[in-house]
């Protein structure tokens, strides 16, 4: 019966399920490659293997033809990423990552969507060095990237703290459960001496081929939704009564990836499919791996989401496969009510702590001339007695200060001119990019360097509306993968070509409605002569507490779309 | 025209009979021979097959006429694997036929092998905003460039892939299409363009080809190469003159770019010139001598320090030919260099005290060191010279000299072209940046499209072993690595699979690898066995070639006495010194000898040029 919902089963396997098979989970010969001093980069089938270790091979786009033409190869160099469950670091394991991005990266720090860290502009000399400082400082990289569980997201929500260490404990111990279990990691990046490896030994969870593609993993807090718990292929839903964690609400089959012109890829929301308690998150997390482990498509990789195997089998074979797995039955889903998916900005006070979420345009910590952030945020942590969290909006917290530190944190935060970005258009302040250009190999257009001065020609369009301090989500990606979970904007730009963008609009505020294809291929003209009638008929015609997302619906400007599946559909209406 | 022995294959009775025979040949018969005679070359294989007797010639020219099937050539420039799929197809699709089809992707394809293709079918992609995709952007720069083959009875169709969305739908195929038949080529089936949904349009476009592909197979077509056309491409090469170091070719500079990369101290270019219609050709080790022109900029200093009239003339040889000053002193004249028989001469044309003082036997420190770093403006500036005439004046100078340089270009594998690796000679002396006389040129002021006047300069001390299982061992750091990619590149044309071993140095990896992406295909195709580097200056402690000779140094002896060559190209003062030095303790080490055996060893491998320098 299954062989007819899921027709790839009979299909060729994707060359990497052989790369995985003939890794002996994942080595590879990235020991090797490390040691080849003709290359900057190592093998491609490495290359592939190395992003289960946190890391990928990338190389610097903008001098890459210029390269070429000297008949040298490409200014290879890494990004390393680092695995953070909740996004929470200590101020000591801030300072040494602080120190890495000065040492062997190119000098910043990107805090990214999924709450980890990132480095850019490694060279295949350093690399090693880095990973052993990142696991030195008690951190760790591993399945930060690859086919298999990756950065397990939490709600970083730092005033309701019991509630929030409760959850994040959960987060870590999932993260955990998850991990792989290959010795590989310790061998090649920590000198450790090499272990036969067995696959039942080994894997338990995964066995030898892993995944058929990354596996993402997030719980939210309601009323927040920061975590865009509609994005993840299996989300936890936290359900409170009185303030006391009773359990959560699951829902699976999320996932933003498309591919442009392909109408058999598809940005999905999850969809929640009953209530566990608390403690049973482990279990069922383990059991919802196995059955995409099982059931995914390994034969096209573009189609090897979870959501596509749900979407295949359908909501209610999964349920009853997951019940049978378990060997009991989920509840039905509880009442629960999501806001918005974006951050709260400035001082609160919780459990008698203080916590400063700061804006950080696009994750990026660096220092320019007029905002040493990376600087204040060094100095912060040389002095905070708390810990930094970072959300899933790219932003950060610094938690848990106590009242004696807030002075000396805020006389800091002065000296060094660090903002939490109230100041901002709201627009900004609810923005995210994407890194794109020069070092992500998949990007086609520019992102986290072009958004910035997108959004300052927008915004006079917002101030001409009188609609500055309407919060509004904006998301920008260099490519239709989804880093920054572009499906779910309000008004989202996805890049096709260099300076070409398509335009989406009418995601929902609190990231539970995926938007529609409005404009195609379309650059920075069009993108402003489109947005500006629609922002000034908005303001004009907005009914109380509606969200531009939800107007541009109501207008009929584009189609409500609930549904991937009617994701295509809805925007070959108005084209 | 009159055939010679020097102009001519041909030996002296030879060129009598055919000097005597040809100017009473009349059109047609002309026509009727050059058929006549190109017919054995271009048919030897099915004239051998047939092992009849000699061929009479009315039948040899029939059998010119009758075209052999055409050899097809698929191209693919593939960004998803698309491309490559619809190549794959028409592949199989022609080779049912029992075609004579080869595939390849873009970037794996020599441009210079289109010259063999006859049939050419190419399916592209299109990357962003109409840009060539990755694997055929070498390819497509190539064919826009002024390198790109006549394409004369060329046969080709394009498959374009694209996007409609895209503002440049299709646009590398369309440029492909363009430029082939603007090269020459005749278009066989027109241009497809594929929307996302290509497998329709794709497989008509495959269909249209395969049937015209296939007609062209049964039907002899009429306008193959007649005895006509190959007259005139043979004609060509009988007036030829003979260009040599006293009558030098003026290449055209195809080429000229910078090697190093942002961050690097140094300049070095890697220059491409035409030899195409100078009958040069020329071995690995071989050098290439360059005429240069003196910097504008000196020259017009020199002439107006002095008050002189630029366009005065002034004789250039003994043979009494005159130029402008201002030429003369650009091309016929060194004046960047400052000599003792220099300041010899010049004391006799001039008084000055200061100059017959270092011109004493006793002064030869004071005269070195005033000589060292210094030019003819210098020269002008610290001596009074008085009224000395340009004509008189430059009687006094040296001609320019060519500089040599070792060719980084295989002849077998490009014969139309040479390749040189020229680091940019640039300091500071006396108060003035100065810079290389022939480098300097190059790295200012040469442009491609312009003309160098050279020849070839044959360096017997550094030739390659004929025997392809002598190992091969080569050490050059900086643009000592020249005359090894012209080898292996000779070896690469030859598929010749020897045991080579590359050790090569600079000072940054990221900027300094001259050629990496060369020896990195070379080792992939196991052209080159083994490469070493060592870049001394990405580590705290400097590392050089002989360290990393050293590190390798059991194997390395090895090599050795199993026979290997050993080549040394590049710096003499240090690099070639430490690396002698180094070869030699792995002697002492490896081989148990004292210094004084080790010194013999190596200089019987001398002897037995087993041990060759270029050093400079």
């Amino acid at each position: 019966m299954t062989d007819n919902k899921f027709p790839h089963m009979n299909e060729p396997l994707d060359v990497m399920e052989r790369i995985k098979r003939e890794s002996d989970y994942l080595r590879g010969t990235i020991k090797e490659g490390l040691e080849d001093r003709i290359t900057a980069a190592i093998s491609e089938e490495d290359t592939k293997l190395l992003k289960f270790h946190g890391s990928y091979q990338q190389d610097d786009r903008d001098v890459r033809d210029g390269r070429r033409r000297k008949k040298l190869e490409p200014a290879y160099q890494f990004m390393i990423r680092v695995r953070a469950p909740g996004g929470v670091a200590t101020p000591e394991q801030w300072l040494t990552l602080d120190d890495l991005a000065g040492k062997y990266a190119n000098g910043t720090m990107k805090l990214t969507t999924r709450q980890s860290f990132q480095f850019h502009g490694i060279l295949k000399w350093n690399l090693k060095k880095t990973m052993q400082e990142i696991n030195g400082t008690l951190m760790n990289t591993l399945a930060a990237c690859g086919d298999v569980n990756r950065n397990v997201m939490c709600n970083p929500n730092p005033y309701q703290s019991k509630v929030h260490s409760e959850v994040y404990e959960w987060s870590k111990q999932l993260s955990e459960h998850l991990s792989p279990r290959t010795n590989a990691y310790h061998e090649i990046w920590l000198d450790d001496a090499k272990v036969v490896d067995t696959k039942e030994a080994t894997e338990p969870i995964y066995g030898e081929t892993y995944l058929p593609r990354k596996f993402k993993i997030g719980i939210a807090v309601p009323p927040s939704n920061d975590v865009d718990i509609y994005s993840h292929d299996l989300g936890f839903i936290a359900i409170l009564e009185d303030g006391e964690l009773k359990g959560f609400n699951v829902a699976v089959g999320g996932g933003m990836g498309m591919t442009h012109g392909d109408t058999n890829t598809y940005p999905q929301v999850a969809r929640v499919i009953g209530f566990i308690p608390a403690d049973k998150i482990i279990e069922t997390a383990e059991k919802v791996v196995t059955i995409q482990r099982d059931f995914g498509n390994r034969s096209n990789r573009k189609n090897a989401r979870f959501k596509y195997t749900i979407d295949a089998g359908g909501v209610d074979w999964f349920k009853d496969e997951l019940n049978e797995r378990l060997g009991w039955d989920l509840e039905e889903a509880r009442d629960f009510n999501f806001e918005h998916n974006g951050d709260r900005y400035g001082w609160v006070e919780g459990d008698g702590r203080w916590h400063y979420t700061l804006f950080i345009q696009n994750g990026r910590v660096k220092d320019t001339e007029d905002y040493p952030l990376m600087t204040g945020l060094r100095e912060i942590a040389k002095v905070h007695t708390g810990d930094f969290r970072l959300t899933p909006n790219q932003n950060l917290i610094i938690a848990n200060v106590t009242g004696q530190k807030k002075k000396k944190i805020d006389g800091l935060l002065k000296e060094y001119g660090i903002t939490e970005g109230k100041e901002y258009s709201a627009l900004k302040r609810n923005s995210m990019a994407c890194v794109a250009f020069p070092t992500c190999g998949l990007a086609m257009a520019e992102s986290e360097r072009y958004l910035p001065s997108l959004l300052e020609k927008i915004e006079v369009i917002l101030d001409e509306a009188g609609i500055r301090e309407e919060e509004i989500t904006i998301r920008m990606t260099g490519c239709p993968n989804g880093c920054a979970r572009p499906g779910l904007a309000e008004i989202a730009l996805i890049g096709k070509a260099p300076g070409k963008y398509n335009m989406y609009l009418g995601g929902g505020f609190a990231g539970e409605r995926l938007n529609t294809l409005y404009k195609e291929n379309i650059g920075e003209d069009d993108i402003l002569n489109a947005l500006r009638p629609l922002l000034i008929q908005y303001a004009k015609e907005r009914q109380k507490g509606e969200h531009f997302g939800d107007y541009v619906i109501r207008a009929g400007v584009v189609e409500e779309v609930h549904s991937g599946l009617d994701f295509h559909k809805a925007a070959s209406v108005k084209k | 025209m009159q055939l010679q022995v020097e102009n001519s294959p041909f030996n002296q009775e030879q060129t009598d009979y055919l000097n005597h025979l040809l100017p009473t040949l009349t059109e047609a018969q002309r026509i009727w021979l050059s058929g006549f005679l190109a017919v054995p070359v271009t048919m030897e294989a099915p004239a051998a097959a047939t092992a009849t007797a000699a061929l009479d010639p009315a039948e040899a020219q029939q059998n010119a006429q009758k075209p052999a099937a055409r050899n097809v050539t698929i191209l693919f420039g593939s960004e998803t694997g698309n491309g490559q799929q619809v190549a794959e197809d028409m592949l199989q699709k022609l080779e049912e036929k029992d075609m004579d089809v080869t595939i390849s992707a873009l970037d794996d394809f020599k441009p210079k092998n289109l010259k063999k293709v006859e049939d050419l079918l190419i399916v592209t992609a299109t990357h962003g905003e109409g840009d060539p995709p990755d694997n055929a952007v070498a390819f497509y720069e190539t064919l826009f460039s002024r390198k790109a083959p006549k394409l004369d009875g060329v046969r080709f169709s394009v498959l374009s892939l694209g996007d409609e969305s895209y503002e440049f739908f299709c646009q590398t195929g369309k440029d492909f299409d363009k430029r082939l038949e603007e090269l020459g080529g005749e278009r066989l089936y027109s241009r497809v363009d594929c929307d996302v949904d290509f497998d329709e349009d794709a497989s008509g476009w495959i269909e249209g080809v395969f049937g015209v592909l296939r007609e062209s197979l049964e039907v002899p077509s009429a306008d193959e190469s007649t005895p006509a056309a190959q007259l005139e491409t043979t004609s060509l090469t009988a007036d030829q003159p003979v260009y040599s170091r006293t009558n030098p070719f003026r290449a055209e500079v195809l080429e000229n770019l910078n090697l190093n990369d942002q961050g690097s101290n140094k300049e070095t270019r890697h220059i491409e010139l035409s030899l195409e219609g100078s009958n040069f050709d020329f071995e690995p080790g071989d050098s290439l001598g360059i005429f240069p022109e003196n910097d504008p900029e000196l020259v017009d200093a020199l002439i107006a320090r002095m008050y002189w009239d630029p366009d005065e003339s002034v004789p250039i040889n003994k043979q009494g030919e005159v130029r402008s000053l201002r030429n003369a002193l650009l091309t016929n004249f060194e004046i960047t260099k400052l000599t003792k028989p220099l300041l010899e001469k010049a004391a006799q044309l001039f008084e000055n005290e200061w100059l017959s003082a270092l011109l004493k036997p006793e002064q030869e420190e004071e005269r070195k060191a005033y000589l060292d770093g210094r030019d003819l403006l210098d020269f002008v500036t610290d001596f009074e010279l008085g009224d000395v005439s340009p004509g008189e004046f430059v009687q006094i100078l040296r001609k320019m000299p060519a500089r040599l340089y070792s060719i980084a270009s295989s002849y077998q594998a490009n014969p139309d072209e040479v390749h040189l690796t020229i680091g940019t000679v640039a300091y500071h002396a006396h108060g003035r940046d100065r810079k290389g006389v022939c480098s300097g040129q190059c790295a200012l002021r040469v442009e491609p499209g312009e003309q160098l006047p050279v020849y070839i300069h044959r360096n017997p001390n550094f030739k390659f072993p004929a025997d392809a299982e002598a190992p091969v061992i080569m050490v050059g750091p900086g643009t000592g690595v020249a005359p090894y990619r012209s080898f292996l590149e000779e070896r690469e044309e030859a598929e010749v699979n020897g045991k080579t071993w590359l050790f090569y140095g600079d000072q940054h990896f990221a900027s300094d690898f001259l050629y990496q992406v060369d020896w990195q295909q070379w080792l992939k195709e196991g052209i080159l066995t083994k490469m070493d580097v060592a870049f001394s200056r990405d580590t705290a402690e400097k590392v050089y070639v002989q360290h990393r000779m050293q590190e390798h140094s059991t194997e390395l002896y090895q090599w050795i006495t199993e026979g290997a060559y050993v080549y040394v190209c590049g710096d003499e003062k240090r690099m070639a010194k430490d690396v002698e030095n180094a070869l030699l303790t792995i002697f002492e080490n490896e081989g148990q000898m004292s210094a004084d055996e080790a010194g013999d060893y190596l200089k019987k491998m001398r002897q037995e040029k087993r041990y060759q320098r270029d050093v400079y």
